[in-house]
């Protein structure tokens, strides 16, 4: 496999998946394809795309309008307007006078007619309320599972990415502000009905379907059926989130997939509040849920300069993490790196990540991973009994696996995760 | 206020050698990619005499309907002339309107329209300011908001040929590609006012807005970007005074005519009729701030008047309207002695 899978060198924040940028070759080799629902391609690594360009069906890349430089289009594409995006909103309470309030996340938005909530993408019609993204897929790529990260789900194997527009926070560190911050009519979308999204899973030989780059909150609807349309193709799900969220729609989260990756944005209320415009109270409760709930979880911590690296913050989320959910979660400490609000700040320097590395480790957590620096020794997995490396990890690349069967290939103990 | 200010605002915010960078050369693309017109495409000094305060007109007419419930548009322009007249201090409307345009210069109509008929900018109101612009020797006059069908459902007919009339939803016009960032807002501005217009007319509703307190010259400045939806936190405050920093916002606007014919005292922004009163009048302004402080006050006291509890007492008074006169900011004055409320 080559270095092209290995997005690192971009530069860009791994706390939520990041949208991967195209080679200007591959971008050169588009052509109309005949994907489902005008799908234009997807965004593949040079190798995967040419083993693709040699089957009879394949669009090539490109399915990612919102990426840096496309800007904002002039007008909408004829299929903003269909009504096959808009559904029922699961998760709500109608108010008196035609109001509605949201009980999708925390925020509780209360929505007057005609007007939407914070995420932007749900809107009160009448006093009933819609999700207006669902199978509006704005940006779609076939990733490796490491780039999410889920270091403990199916190494090595291929995740189905895809995401609408918006958000139901404004981190001012987002690296994929230009879908998240903005609405569905302000990024040009397609058409991916669950049944296609988990036959492209599967004609991508991705062994999940992952829900990332955005949040898969504000698109929860199509999270839902996108998971039951790739379980009924053998397709795995996997959530990567910010984790606000209610719990009853959580549950039922937790029952339809396989993994949900939380990005613990830091570990005090103040960040939350000041950085995030969120609240962390609930993204623990989130994680805990996670956990009672038996789905698999791992979490990120995007460590940013001044803001969430201080000894005692790390050593409060280390000590928090081992006594809620135990030692055996996998915890990403990973690199800042200058993006949307935030470009005052340097980039995070790797003593930062070690000094966080090392306090959790010293707290006991067994599973503590340095994200975003490429070649770093902690990108890999080491047995907690005998130490060894199980797991050999180069940026996306899995370069060697000592372990059978969920245990360590050296001294056999049994390393938690989802492995088959 | 001189073009260069507008960089010096910029490069105020920009962080770092590549925000500096694409700060220019995103001005750069605005200067060039828009149509430079004959005259003067900077904000032109009314040079309305008010000793050192904002004026706020405040024009009614309690004949504005006659006999019926609608808008007679006779009365309502010369309301219209009498309020401008007076704001500027001239004998004449037109008069008024050449202390504030200058012909060849492309004049937006930022209108409120989220609310469709009932409560939004209402049509003939704005019929009437695009005749007297255009006889003023306005011949593009540009009526904007956030999206075409909000502009459909307020009643105005994006399909009619109207001479030196022109429709844009930003939906159809797009946005800048670059951020603009001033405090806790970072914002992309619709093309339609960096790009298409070369001054602007703030055309608010007098109303009741259930998050923000009220939604007046201010809030209205929600329409120019692309995620309003971020900022209805905390009452709106800071947002609304961060969003209205934000360059283009500022420089363009020239004067506010805040609709008040018909205004809602509770229940908005969508329209409900049971909270409407016919107040008959305009209020007129060139400092955001002050008409947000006097229109404030006329909501509070029509909710005073039937018994309801002020905006403060339900945890929604609008904050953002001192923000916004504070040291940071300095969009305008909230001072009461600082303001000339001028009935007329």
């Amino acid at each position: 496999m080559g270095k092209d899978w290995v997005q690192y060198e971009d530069g860009r924040n791994a706390c939520c998946d990041s949208l991967p940028r195209m080679a200007s070759a591959e971008l050169s080799a588009v052509k109309p394809g005949v994907l489902p629902g005008g799908l234009a391609g997807l965004s593949l690594s040079r190798r995967k795309f040419l083993e693709a360009a040699a089957l009879p069906c394949l669009a090539s890349c490109a399915f990612a309008p919102a990426a840096r430089g496309a800007g904002f289009p002039a007008s909408p594409p004829a299929a903003e307007k269909d009504s096959r995006f808009i559904v029922e909103a699961k998760f709500y309470e109608k108010l008196p006078y035609r109001k509605i309030k949201c009980k999708l996340c925390p925020r509780e938005c209360v929505i007057d007619d005609r007007e939407r909530g914070y995420c932007g993408v749900r809107e009160n019609r009448g006093g009933k309320y819609y999700s207006l993204v669902h199978s509006r897929v704005c940006t779609a790529h076939v990733d490796p599972i490491e780039k999410k990260p889920l270091f403990h789900f199916r190494p090595g194997t291929l995740a189905f990415s895809v995401a609408t527009a918006g958000c139901n926070v404004n981190c001012k560190m987002c690296q994929n502000w230009e879908i998240s911050q903005v609405r569905p009519e302000q990024v040009p979308s397609n058409y991916l009905p669950p049944r296609d999204l988990a036959a492209l899973a599967r004609q991508y030989d991705c062994v999940s379907i992952a829900y990332t780059y955005s949040e898969p909150v504000i698109f929860y609807e199509y999270v839902q059926d996108g998971a039951e349309a790739g379980r009924a193709n053998g397709v795995r799900n996997v959530i990567i989130t910010g984790g606000y969220i209610q719990q009853e729609p959580l549950k039922e989260w937790c029952k339809a997939v396989d993994a949900i990756k939380v990005d613990l944005k830091a570990f005090s209320e103040k960040f939350y509040k000041e950085v995030v415009n969120g609240e962390l109270k609930p993204v623990l409760e989130t994680l805990v849920t996670i956990r009672e709930q038996g789905t698999w979880t791992e979490i990120v911590y995007l460590v940013i300069p001044t803001l969430n690296d201080g000894d005692q913050e790390f050593r409060a989320l280390a000590k928090w993490v081992k006594s809620n959910l135990g030692p055996d979660v996998p915890v990403h400490f990973t690199r800042f790196h200058p993006e949307y609000l935030l470009t005052n700040l340097p980039p995070t320097p790797i003593e930062s990540l070690e000094r966080a590395k090392g306090i959790a480790d010293a707290e006991g957590l067994h599973y503590v991973y340095i994200g975003n620096v490429p070649g770093h020794p902690a990108e890999s997995t080491y047995c907690p009994r005998c130490r060894r490396v199980i797991i050999e990890r180069l940026g996306y690349i899995i370069k060697q696996t000592h372990m059978k069967k969920g245990r360590c290939g050296y001294c056999q103990q049994v390393i938690p995760g989802v492995w088959a | 206020m001189p073009r260069h200010k507008e960089f010096v605002d910029r490069i105020a915010h920009a962080p770092n050698r590549r925000g500096f960078l694409r700060t220019l050369a995103a001005a750069a693309a605005t200067l060039g990619g828009r149509r430079l017109s004959a005259g003067v495409p900077v904000p032109v000094p009314l040079n309305v005499k008010t000793q050192g305060k904002s004026r706020v007109v405040i024009a009614r007419d309690a004949g504005l309907r006659g006999s019926g419930s609608s808008v007679d548009s006779g009365r309502l322009v010369k309301l219209l002339d009498r309020a401008m007249q007076s704001f500027c201090g001239c004998d004449s409307p037109l008069e008024a309107w050449t202390r504030l345009v200058r012909p060849g210069e492309v004049v937006g109509l930022k209108v409120n329209c989220l609310a469709g008929r009932g409560a939004s900018t209402s049509v003939q109101l704005v019929e009437l300011i695009s005749e007297r612009l255009q006889q003023a020797g306005i011949k593009d006059i540009v009526i904007w908001d956030r999206l075409n069908s909000d502009l459909e459902s307020a009643g105005f007919r994006l399909g009619s040929k109207q001479r030196g009339i022109r429709y844009i939803g930003n939906d159809s016009a797009g946005y800048e590609e670059q951020l603009s960032i001033y405090g806790s807002a970072g914002s992309l501005v619709s093309k339609t006012l960096t790009r298409t217009c070369d001054a602007v007319i703030n055309l608010p509703v007098l109303k009741d807005h259930g998050i923000a307190g009220v939604t007046l010259a201010l809030k209205n400045a929600f329409g120019a970007i692309h995620n309003p939806n971020k900022y209805h936190l905390s009452v709106g405050d800071p947002y609304i005074a961060d969003v209205n920093m934000l360059p283009p916002i500022r420089q363009k606007t020239r004067l506010t005519i805040c609709d008040g014919t018909t205004a809602q005292y509770e229940g908005g922004p969508s329209y409900m009729p049971q909270w409407s009163w016919p107040f008959n009048g305009l209020l007129v302004a060139q400092d955001p701030v002050a008409l947000d402080f006097v229109g404030w006050k006329l909501i509070e006291d029509e909710r005073a008047r039937r018994g309801m509890k002020s905006l403060e007492a339900l945890g929604r008074k609008p904050s953002y309207i001192a923000t916004a006169a504070d040291a940071r900011h300095r969009l305008g004055s909230n001072d009461p002695s600082l303001i000339e409320r001028m009935e007329v």
